[in-house]
C-alpha cells in the first residue's frame, strides 16, 4: 500500500464502474464490509472495544478522571473526545502535531455522542461547580482501510456502554486498582452510529475502503440515534471538493434508518 | 405549522435577520467585503491569486483556495483566546469547501488564494455570515467565478424549523432543543456545499429544512448582486 494520490486512471476507472453500481471488491455502492467487535482490548481502560470493519481497525479507549466542570456547566461532567492517527495506521499517516483530518476525526465522534445525550453527563458530578467527573474518549486507528469514522463512532459507544465507574478512596482520589463495580451513567436506549457518505461523479457510496475513500471527491457524515422512537440526525458535516445535490440527500435521508437498522442488528449484542 | 411560533425579536419563521453588506472594507486587499445578519459581523478579505510558498506546496495544475476564519477575541461574552482554535480551524476548512467548487482555479497555477475571514461581534451564523462575505471578496477581487456562494442556518426549535437564529434561540433547551443547521449552496442551483450540523433533526425533515434554506438564499444571491452592482456604480 502506497500513500500516492489515486492516478487518473483509478479515478476514470472507478467513476465509470460505480456508474454501473459496482465496485473493486465487488459490493454494492451501499453495501457494509462485516464489522466485529472485540470487547476489553486493554483492561488498565475503563472501558474499551477494538472494531474491525474490512481491514480498517481501530482501538477505543475510556478513560475516567477527576476535573473541574466547564464555567457554563458546574453541574455536568466533562467529556473530551481525542484521536491520535498513527504512523503505525497508514504510510499517509506522519508523526507531528495533527493535521485537519486529525482533528477532524475526534470532533466527528465528539459530536454524535455528546449530541445524542447517550452519556447522562448531569450524573458525572462529584461536588457542583467544583469537582466532576471527566470522561476521555482516546482513539487509535490501527489499520486505515477507509471509513475510519465511522468505525472510531463504533469503537466509543461500546467501550462507553461497557464502561465501569472506578472507585473513590477517603481523601477522594481516585483507586484504579479497586475493583469498579459501578456502571457508567448511559440513557437507556440510546447509543448513536455515524454514516459516511461518499461521492465520486454522480455515484454515492458507503464504507470505503482507502483507496475509494481518497478517490472520492466529497464526503457527508451523519450521526444518527434513536430517540424517544423516532430517528435522529444529531450531527453532520459534509467535507470535501464538491457539492451534494438536494436528490442525493434525499437518497442518503431514505438510506439512513435502513443503514441504522442494520448496523444496530449486527452491534446488539455488545450494546 | 398551523400556528406561526412567536420568536423573541418578531420575525417569521422563514424570516432572516436584516442583512447589511459593503464592498470594499480591507482597501489592501485585492477584494474584501463586510457581511451580516442582524448582530452577527463578519468582514472578510481575499488575497491574491499570489505565488505560493513554500514551493512544495504549489499545484502546477490549478491554484490553491486557502481560507482562514477566526472570532475576535472580544466578539464573543466569554473572550476567546486570540490564535486558531479547533473550532476556527475546523470551520476555515469547511468554509473553504463551501466556496470551492465555483471558483476557477484551474486559471492560476502555481498560485494561492488567500481568503481571511473575521468575526467581528458574533450572534450566532458566523459561518454563514463569514462564508457570504467571502463569496463577495473573491467576486470583488475579480477572481473567475462560475457563481456566488450564498449561506444560511436553519435550525429547529424544538419542533418548529426557523431560518437563520440568534444566539438567544440557539441556546433554547425545551422539547427538541435547538439545532442549527449550516447550509451554503452554490446560487440558483440545488448544489450544496456546506452541511454542518449538531443537535436533533429527523432525516424526513432535511428536505423541508433545505427548502427553506433555498429560499433564503435567493433573497441572499439578490442582495450579493445588488450589493455588487452598487460598489461598482459609484
Amino acid at each position: 500500500m502506497s500513500s500516492m494520490p489515486s492516478s487518473n486512471l483509478t479515478i476514470e476507472a472507478m467513476k465509470k464502474i460505480f456508474a454501473e453500481g459496482k465496485r473493486f471488491d465487488g459490493r454494492k455502492l451501499t453495501e457494509l464490509r462485516d464489522i466485529s467487535i472485540t470487547l476489553d482490548i486493554s483492561n488498565k481502560a475503563e472501558g474499551s472495544a477494538g472494531v474491525k470493519i474490512g481491514k480498517t481497525e481501530v482501538l477505543v479507549g475510556v478513560k475516567l478522571g477527576i476535573g473541574t466542570p466547564y464555567p457554563d456547566s458546574p453541574d455536568k461532567g466533562n467529556l473530551t473526545v481525542s484521536g491520535d492517527l498513527l504512523p503505525l495506521a497508514s504510510p499517509r499517516f506522519e508523526m507531528g502535531p495533527p493535521d485537519f483530518w486529525g482533528i477532524e476525526l475526534p470532533r466527528l465522534v465528539d459530536r454524535a455522542v455528546r449530541e445524542s445525550h447517550m452519556i447522562e453527563l448531569d450524573k458525572l458530578v462529584i461536588e457542583e461547580g467544583e469537582k466532576v467527573w471527566t470522561v476521555y474518549i482516546d482513539i487509535y486507528p490501527i489499520n486505515d482501510d477507509g471509513n475510519l469514522i465511522d468505525a472510531a463512532t463504533i469503537g466509543a459507544i461500546i467501550a462507553l456502554k461497557n464502561t465501569m465507574m472506578p472507585e473513590l478512596d477517603k481523601d477522594g482520589k481516585i483507586d484504579y486498582e479497586k475493583k469498579a463495580t459501578k456502571k457508567f451513567p448511559l440513557s437507556k436506549g440510546i447509543s448513536p452510529i455515524s454514516f459516511s457518505f461518499f461521492k465520486l461523479g454522480n455515484s454515492v457510496i458507503m464504507d470505503p475502503t482507502r483507496e475509494e475513500e481518497e478517490t472520492c471527491e466529497a464526503r457527508v457524515t451523519f450521526g444518527l440515534s434513536n430517540w424517544k422512537d423516532q430517528y435522529m440526525i444529531n450531527s453532520c458535516q459534509k467535507s470535501g471538493n464538491t457539492p451534494f445535490t438536494k436528490e442525493e440527500i434525499g437518497q442518503i435521508m431514505d438510506l439512513l434508518p435502513k443503514k441504522f437498522e442494520e448496523v444496530n442488528e449486527k452491534l446488539k449484542k455488545f450494546l | 405549522m398551523a400556528k406561526e411560533h412567536k420568536r423573541p425579536d418578531g420575525r417569521k419563521n422563514s424570516e432572516m435577520r436584516p442583512m447589511s453588506a459593503k464592498i470594499g472594507v480591507v482597501p489592501n486587499a485585492d477584494g474584501s467585503a463586510m457581511f451580516s445578519f442582524g448582530n452577527t459581523i463578519a468582514i472578510a478579505a481575499v488575497y491574491g491569486p499570489r505565488q505560493l510558498h513554500p514551493q512544495h506546496m504549489q499545484d502546477p495544475a490549478r491554484g490553491i483556495l486557502r481560507v482562514n476564519y477566526d472570532l475576535l477575541s472580544f466578539s464573543v461574552s466569554d473572550r476567546k483566546k486570540p490564535g486558531p482554535s479547533r473550532r476556527s480551524q475546523e470551520i476555515s476548512k469547511v468554509t473553504e469547501w463551501a466556496l470551492l467548487p465555483v471558483v476557477e482555479l484551474k486559471e492560476f497555477p502555481n498560485t494561492v488564494i488567500d481568503v481571511q475571514i473575521y468575526i467581528i461581534q458574533a450572534d450566532a451564523g458566523t459561518r454563514t455570515a463569514g462564508i457570504n462575505a467571502a463569496s463577495l471578496a473573491l467576486a470583488h477581487a475579480g477572481i473567475p467565478m462560475k457563481n456566488l456562494i450564498c449561506s444560511v442556518a436553519v435550525g429547529k426549535q424544538d419542533k418548529e424549523l426557523i431560518v437563520d437564529l440568534t444566539k438567544e434561540e440557539e441556546d433554547f433547551e425545551e422539547g427538541e432543543g435547538a439545532t442549527d443547521f449550516a447550509i451554503a449552496k452554490i446560487a440558483n442551483t440545488n448544489e450544496y456545499t456546506l452541511l454542518q450540523l449538531d443537535g436533533k433533526i429527523q432525516p424526513e425533515v432535511v428536505k423541508e429544512i433545505l427548502n427553506l434554506a433555498d429560499k433564503a438564499c435567493d433573497e441572499i444571491y439578490e442582495f450579493q448582486k445588488k450589493t455588487l452592482k452598487e460598489s461598482i456604480s459609484k
